[in-house]
């Protein structure tokens, strides 16, 4: 009898093990917007019919990748619903957690209509879902060709976001420690103005960089868009865009900025490990340190430091002609409509997209700022590569913009070309080891990283 | 009861008895027969739930680990290679042998401390009661979020030695190692309890009696009734050990390098890593559940074979 109910005891508690287990999962936000209730269906009929040509039974399903938008598409995707009466969902995946929940989405029965790929490697993954954009009304509204994402004939995806990286600075910071943006037009000034920031870093009361931290939330910063640096010189000098095998040809430079980076800090290299990229922020808008690197679309985090305050320069690594170097721009988010998903959804998905970007409500929502919502919340902010483009109000982007006029050639995202997550990672631990101790052993562990781990990776996903 | 139970007195105590005893298994029968008419209706839910939840994913991920494939809905059969390249895998290697140090490190340190908790907390003391409920409690925290603070913690510490988890792989392994130990210790020492109640006391007497001293009654006494228990616990911790997924992926996410990564993370990675691997993944997961299932099915012959009839 004991033995039996210790038997059932255990059962249950193998059981219960196994629930709590399940409370681990990654967490994702789903929204159904409510079908139109009936007036308001009326009332869309007519605008429905006058601008979209099949809207009938189809409906939307959206699988966004920002969750720093999401709040945004949801009420998008209602008033868009309201307004023509088509269903949109909206669901957001978890930070770092796209692939994943793509990957399980697309195999359901409802799986998204529209979902985005990073480029030309995530195209790679999911080109047989990716339906042809080239004769849509959305293609049309492309400014430049350069924004679509083609599997050879077949345009296989619409870049709808534009944006841009460098190193933000604190403009009032800098002026303390004696500098303005002037005396810095390249790598050899950059590591004077921070390693004198960090001689007289008691004095001042601040330091020249934020931590670089290597925690999943921040590492990206380094391990993809920092390493981009050395991937665009190289691509640069070989005349090429893609590659199966990298040279490393730029990696001596990209360990003088990384030295760089961490050496005057924040903090103590060997703790990257454990900061993030909350950590980051907090140190740059309690001013603490002057630079740090991000992009366009961290503007809300240090709006608060004023937006006469925020500056922006280049990423300089020392590689030749970098005195004309701009800040990186580009895009890793591109639309594709999944060619697997029902004629009437594909339409539906199409109009979705085309309303986005062109109707007044969709364009202010995606480019606005401040109260650009029609509930009065803060839009997007985003520069769309689309005619309907609005002028930005992030100061952000606009500083990216004087770049361009000024005539600064901005670095292309290559990154997107990086052959894996795995490569990635690899890179990025690579770096955080030898953050910690910095020999030439260690390095040389990031130089294998980064050189072998590109070829062996571009090998294995083919 | 068991039927036989009845049978067994017959031999010991004929006559008036038996008469009762046939009465006794008439109604034993008709009721047995009862269940067996509704053994549908019991059996239905679990076993609906069990081929949803387990036999269908689990026949589908066989015959995936042969395909490539995005999505699981369409898969084109590739034969072997995913086992191929599989095998070839050193991380995956590395991993093995991570993960079974892991696994029999903390078997022992989980099983030694819950053990000796039951002992100190079936003594007659005062309180007894809510230490039993403070240590069971970890248990009712999920891996994620315990994987966090305990990284939160470790980290600063080590930093005080400037250090931290994600740079050495066994900084990872002792972490791991605490992180579990704190967490399921509670939860062993309950069914360690439960046995220890369950050791008649005429027995313990008994040896007392003839003169054996603790040590001797623990050994020859406690332990060889407890079996049953000493089973289970161990069957738990080793296949937990194998299993760990969340505690790894919070706590260290494989850093250094993958170096902490273990065998349910690995094939997690590889599943999601890189485009086109996720065939390699599956093959990983079915050979992992070859291991843990060899591994279960011997240490459950092991510890039964020692188990004696009360």
């Amino acid at each position: 009898m004991k033995k039996r109910s210790l038997l059932a005891l255990a059962m249950v508690g193998a059981l219960s093990v196994s629930m709590l287990a399940g409370c681990g999962s990654s967490s994702t936000k789903e929204t159904q917007a409510p079908a139109g209730s009936e007036a308001a269906t009326e009332a869309a009929g007519e605008s429905a019919a006058a601008d979209s040509t099949t809207a009938g039974d189809g409906k939307v399903y959206y699988l966004n990748f920002k969750p720093e938008q999401d709040a945004q598409w949801q009420e998008l995707a209602k008033l868009y619903t309201e307004e023509t009466g088509v269903p949109v969902t909206v669901l957001t995946a978890a930070s770092g957690n796209y692939e994943t929940t793509l990957k399980s989405e697309m195999a359901k029965t409802d799986a998204p209509t529209l979902f985005q790929v990073n480029g030309p490697v995530g195209l790679a993954s999911w080109k047989d879902y990716c339906y042809d954009l080239k004769d849509s009304k959305i293609a049309g509204e492309l400014t430049n060709d350069e924004f679509a994402l083609m599997d050879g004939d077949s345009m296989a995806g619409i870049g709808y976001v534009i944006e841009t990286y460098g190193i933000i600075y604190n403009k009032g910071l800098l002026e303390k420690a004696g500098y303005t943006q002037d005396d810095i037009k390249g790598f050899d000034d950059l590591k004077k103005v921070a390693e004198d920031i960090t001689a007289r870093k008691d004095e001042l009361g601040f330091s020249a960089f934020t931590s670089a931290g290597m925690d999943g939330s921040s590492d990206w910063r380094f391990k993809t868009h920092l390493a981009n640096l050395p991937i665009y010189y190289e691509y640069k000098a070989d005349g090429i865009d893609t590659t199966d095998a990298i040279k490393g040809t730029y990696l001596d430079n990209y360990r003088n900025i990384w030295d760089l980076y961490i050496n005057n800090a924040t903090c103590d290299p060997a703790l990257l490990s454990t900061k993030t990229g909350d950590d980051a922020v907090a140190e740059f808008v309690t001013e603490q340190a002057v630079f740090y690197q991000n992009g366009t679309w961290a503007y809300n985090d240090v709006a608060e430091i004023g937006d006469d305050n925020l500056g922006m320069l280049p990423i300089y690594i020392g590689a030749e002609g970098e005195d004309k170097q701009g800040l990186c721009t580009g895009t890793e988010n591109y639309w594709c409509v999944n060619s697997k998903a029902s004629e009437a959804d594909i339409q539906a998905t199409l109009d979705f997209m085309y309303w986005c970007v062109t109707s007044e409500v969709g364009t202010k929502a995606m480019c606005g700022g401040e109260g650009a919502m029609p509930s009065g919340d803060a839009g997007m902010g985003f520069v769309i590569p689309f005619k309907g483009n609005l002028e930005s109000t992030n100061p952000l982007v606009n500083i990216a913009n004087q770049y361009v006029a000024d005539g600064y050639t901005p670095v292309a995202w290559t990154f997107s070309t990086m052959p894996s997550e795995e490569w990635k990672n690899g890179v990025g631990s690579a770096l955080t080891t030898y953050a910690a101790d910095q020999t030439d052993d260690n390095w040389n562990a990031v130089v294998t990283a980064f050189v072998d781990g590109w070829a062996s990776e571009a090998a294995a996903s083919k | 009861m068991p039927v036989h139970w009845f049978f067994m007195r017959v031999k010991s105590a004929k006559g008036i008895w038996t008469r009762n005893l046939y009465q006794l298994k008439r109604e034993v029968d008709s009721v047995e027969k009862a269940i067996k008419r509704y053994l549908p209706i019991f059996v239905l839910p679990t076993l609906a739930a069990f081929v949803i939840g387990f036999i269908a994913p689990f026949i589908m991920g066989v015959g995936l680990s042969f395909c490539e494939f995005t999505t699981v809905k369409d898969a084109k059969f590739v034969g072997l290679s995913n086992y191929v390249k599989a095998f070839q895998d050193t991380i995956f290697r590395h991993s093995f042998w991570y993960t079974a140090l892991f696994a029999i490190v903390s078997l022992i340190v989980i099983n030694v401390c819950a053990f000796a908790l039951a002992l100190a907390l079936t003594r007659k003391m005062r309180g007894t009661n809510i230490f039993r409920t403070i240590f069971f409690m970890p248990n009712l925290i999920g891996g994620i979020v315990l994987g966090y603070i305990w990284q939160l913690i470790f980290n600063g510490i080590l930093a005080k030695y400037s250090t931290a988890l994600a740079l050495n792989q066994w900084l990872g392994f002792w972490g791991l190692i605490i992180l579990v130990s704190w967490q399921q210790i509670g939860y062993m020492m309950i069914i360690y309890i439960a046995g220890l109640q369950s050791i008649p006391g005429e027995v313990m007497e008994a040896a007392q009696i003839d003169g054996a001293t603790g040590w001797q009654r623990l050994c020859k006494v406690t332990i060889p009734m407890m079996m049953p228990s000493i089973t289970i616990c161990t069957f738990l911790s080793i296949t937990n050990g194998f299993k760990l997924f969340d505690q790894n992926l919070s706590l260290t996410a494989g850093e250094p390098s993958k170096l902490s990564e273990m065998m349910a993370l690995n094939i997690y990675n590889t599943f999601y890593g890189r485009s086109g691997w996720e065939g390699v993944g599956q093959a990983k997961a079915v050979i992992f559940f070859v291991i843990v299932v060899a591994i279960g099915l011997v240490q459950l012959r092991a510890t039964r074979s020692k188990e004696v009839q009360q």
